[in-house]
């Protein structure tokens, strides 16, 4: 790999880059313009982060979002964890290679048909859009990522290890609380990030399944830009950004170190 | 040691209850049989080994006796006790795996205190007997480390202190010196004796390495293809193998077909197109036809080479010309090619340091082995 980048190779990649983030670029730099007027640079200035501090209806819609994503992003890293354990240990039961393609199929699926039937479902068993509908649908998103990631720790591990466990005396739910759980942790803080992230900044499924009370961040943005652009909201989504991106660089590092750190046991 | 250790043969005795019962078991992946209609006892304080090559069933029949897979058929009793249904961890047996599934997230000291833990033990029981174990193994200055932080030998060690720690009844050894070099294999192998001869327990080792099993195990099971061919003490086994496939695979051994001719003062005799004439076998418990075909097995170093003429009173000679020399410091081997293109192998033990014209290539001689020195493998 000391194989120098060509011109041609160094302009790819500038072009491909900003090709990608160039808007995202833009929208941050203009979070910090003094100027009311979105498209006029006025100097630089934070009063629209702190305007959007003072926002209510913007600061209700965070929490509203970190509480969705929080939640949400709980309960798919349990039964993601879950699914996991039970493609990856249980054998080759019948009908396991279908069940893999199903946990894999919201992954792949358009958002509006999962937003769509996951309404058409709540609607069905008469549920009451609101936080909770929001909560759920976030769920039944984000716990096909937790098991890719979670599985896929799983199947490189020593599955002796655990076999050590119970010959020891350990029953099997003791076994997983003290051995196998902790040797895939990285996988399932990783798989909680991912989540978390995904919930955050969703807002297709969202809108689809929100109700009153539970309008999330990306809604109300995506709301009060179709009145018109205002500073506050590139402040809004800035920070957004800021989160998002922390939490995949962070889920990214931790499962990286984790398949990285080798096993004693599996060198043998 | 030495005298007790000779007179232990509970086998041999039919008033011995096993500790250790296999009646009939099956056990069946799918459509492939892995265990075949295999009955074993096993005694108390037993080193025994399960030799085989690869995919003979030796750890399948281990891993019935862990608890991780259930026979298909037939039953599995442990010190009088059924075992079908009860899962690995309510069992008084512990493992020494392969991999040594030492826990990465534990250090030594944790590691070898697992199953004392999950017994509820009071801590100060398990810590005196986590420093017993230690010292057993000679790790007590490693008790804080992680086991990324040790050496293949030590790993090896606290696995085996961990196996150790709940004081079983059975423990079993899966390939227990396979990941070690050589040299420390060998020590090991010794330690391994002392341990379990103090210990007083019942050893089960599955191991693919002849010299290994030879070594330590008080009977050896030869497996194959999921059946035991042949259980006896390592001496019965490399001197009286039952077939071809154990003389093979235990030790080297030179396979001489022919036909029986007939016998004469007990002594059969074999005509043998590898032989310049008439062979005499003095294995008195074969039955056999005249005319049937047999296989004769004499090991390498039951076999002497002389330079001219053999002895007169040479009774099996075999004429032929040294083919290969393979100097092995403690040991030479030649192998001798005969005028029907077999090649026979034979070993000297290197008694001096020099040898005045030693045997050369292309040399003529000629090989002999006494009557006793010969099995016979009915085919």
């Amino acid at each position: 790999m000391t194989r120098r980048l060509s011109l041609f190779n160094v302009t790819s990649l500038v072009l491909g880059f900003a090709f990608l983030y160039l808007p995202i670029l833009l929208l941050v730099v203009y979070s910090f313009n003094a100027s009311r007027l979105v498209t006029v640079w006025g100097g630089f200035s934070t009063q629209w982060y702190a305007a959007f501090f003072r926002n209510e209806a913007l600061m209700d819609a965070a929490w509203v979002t970190f509480r969705i994503a929080l939640l949400s992003a709980s309960f798919a890293t349990v039964l993601g964890t879950l699914a996991a354990l039970a493609l990856t240990r249980y054998g080759r039961f019948t009908g396991r290679t279908l069940f893999t393609g199903m946990v894999y199929a919201p992954m792949v699926m358009p958002e509006v048909i999962t937003g769509l039937s996951l309404l058409l479902f709540f609607v069905a068993i008469d549920l009451d859009r609101g936080f909770l509908t929001v909560m759920l649908a976030h769920t039944t998103l984000t716990m096909c990522f937790v098991t890719v990631i979670v599985q896929a720790r799983l199947m490189t591990l020593d599955r002796s290890l655990e076999e050590a466990a119970m010959d020891l005396g350990a029953p099997p739910l003791r076994t997983f609380f003290s051995v196998t759980l902790p040797l895939i942790a990285p996988s399932v803080v990783a798989g909680f990030l991912l989540a978390f992230t995904l919930s955050l900044d969703d807002l297709v499924i969202a809108s689809f399944n929100t109700g009153p009370g539970a309008t999330t961040l990306p809604i109300r943005i995506y709301s009060q830009v179709r009145l018109g652009l205002s500073p506050e909201i590139n402040a809004a989504s800035a920070i957004l950004i800021g989160i998002v991106t922390l939490g995949v660089i962070v889920a990214t590092l931790i499962s990286k170190r984790s398949s990285l750190t080798p096993q004693r046991s599996e060198i043998h | 040691m030495g005298a007790v250790r000779r007179s232990f043969a509970p086998w041999a005795d039919p008033t011995e209850r096993p500790l250790i019962r296999f009646e009939n078991v099956t056990k069946r992946f799918g459509d492939a049989v892995a265990v075949d209609r295999l009955s074993l006892d096993i005694f108390e304080r037993e080193f025994f080994c399960l030799l085989g090559p690869s995919g003979c069933g030796k750890t399948t029949l281990m891993r019935m006796l862990a608890g991780f897979e259930q026979p298909s058929e037939g039953s599995i009793t442990l010190a009088d006790r059924d075992l079908a249904g009860v899962p690995p961890y309510r069992r008084p047996v512990n493992m020494m795996f392969q991999s040594y599934a030492l826990f990465p997230h534990m250090n030594v000291e944790r590691n070898i205190g697992f199953g004392l833990r999950q017994d509820g033990l009071p801590r100060a029981e398990i810590a005196a007997r986590v420093d017993e174990m230690l010292r057993l193994v000679q790790l007590e200055r490693l008790a804080k480390r992680y086991p990324s932080q040790l050496s293949g030998g030590q790993c090896q060690r606290v696995a085996l202190a961990r196996a150790l720690a709940k004081r079983p009844k059975l423990l079993l050894l899966d390939e227990p010196l396979g990941a070690l070099d050589k040299k420390l294999r060998e020590e090991t192998q010794f330690e391994l004796m002392d341990l379990q001869h103090a210990l007083g327990m019942t050893f089960v080792v599955v191991t693919h390495d002849q010299e290994e099993a030879m070594t330590m195990a008080d009977r050896i099971a030869v497996m194959d293809h999921g059946r035991i061919v042949q259980v006896a003490t390592p001496g019965e086994i490399y001197e009286q193998p039952k077939t071809r496939f154990i003389a093979e695979f235990v030790g080297d051994v030179n396979i001489l077909e022919g036909r029986v001719r007939g016998q004469q003062d007990g002594l059969w005799q074999v005509e043998s197109s590898s032989a310049h004439g008439p062979l005499t076998v003095d294995d008195a418990d074969e039955v056999l036809q005249n005319g049937q075909a047999i296989a004769i097995a004499v090991r390498p170093e039951k076999m002497v080479i002389h330079r001219g003429e053999p002895p007169p009173d040479a009774l099996n000679v075999l004429r032929g010309e040294v083919w290969d020399i393979g100097y092995l410091g403690d040991w030479t081997v030649y192998r001798i090619k005969l005028p029907s293109g077999a090649i026979v192998r034979v070993t000297r033990a290197n008694r001096s340091r020099f040898v005045d014209n030693p045997i050369d290539w292309d040399e003529q001689v000629h090989v002999t082995f006494a009557p006793d020195a010969a099995v016979i493998l009915a085919e």
